[in-house]
């Protein structure tokens, strides 16, 4: 099996897993955990977001 | 006259048997979650959350491989490929089986490639962290 998948859409599936298991092992409640994934996750995104346009922006 | 125990009996009496329940809990658990992800919750009926880190730590370790990414070796000949294997041997059985299999052997011929590389490597370590979280339950340190 040869699974080709573009740069943005590895980043995004590794950032679901991360922010799963962050979620999960660095919070005591339930609630926090949730809280806490989806943070992770608005992190990762919103990190290889910024990124790129920093890349961009040192491209021109 | 009647032979009440002092706090200091009482303690002694009942410590034992805490401290080997909780030993082997805090032994067993660590070791299952290594070498099956997610295991170390699910012996302390932590269904859900046990589940969650069982398919995210599968997932990412069998994208990873479909990605045709690199399980390393510990010959250890580079520093980065010493890091490489640290990262992979967290993820247990999983790396146990890939490498009796001898899958993600090939060389890296695309920048998929090198990404499904890094996926293995973050198996693995996300799975050292989920079994320091196994560890805590087992020692009441966490709920």
């Amino acid at each position: 099996m040869n699974l080709r998948l573009s740069h943005f859409s590895a980043a995004l599936l590794f950032a679901v897993f991360a922010s799963v298991v962050f979620g999960i092992t660095q919070r005591n409640n339930p609630r926090d955990m949730i809280r806490y994934g989806l943070y992770c996750f608005a992190m990762f995104v919103g990190g290889v977001i910024v990124a790129g346009w920093v890349m961009w922006v040192l491209r021109r | 006259m009647a032979n009440f125990p002092t706090s200091k009996s009482l303690n002694e009496t009942q410590k034992p048997a805490t401290e080997s329940a909780t030993t082997t809990m805090s032994v067993t658990a660590p070791v299952v979650g290594w070498l099956i992800p997610g295991a170390g919750h699910l012996i302390q009926k932590r269904w859900i959350r046990g589940l969650l880190l069982l398919v995210s730590i599968f997932s990412m370790f069998l994208l990873g491989l479909a990605m045709q990414g690199r399980v390393y070796k510990p010959n250890g000949g580079d520093i980065l490929d010493i890091l490489g294997f640290i990262g992979d041997v967290g993820a247990g059985g999983l790396y146990i089986v890939a490498r009796i299999a001898g899958w993600g052997e090939g060389a890296i011929a695309h920048a998929t490639a090198d990404y499904g590389t890094k996926f293995i490597i973050v198996a693995g370590l996300l799975n050292f962290i989920a079994v320091a979280d196994a560890y805590h339950i087992a020692i009441g340190k966490k709920q």
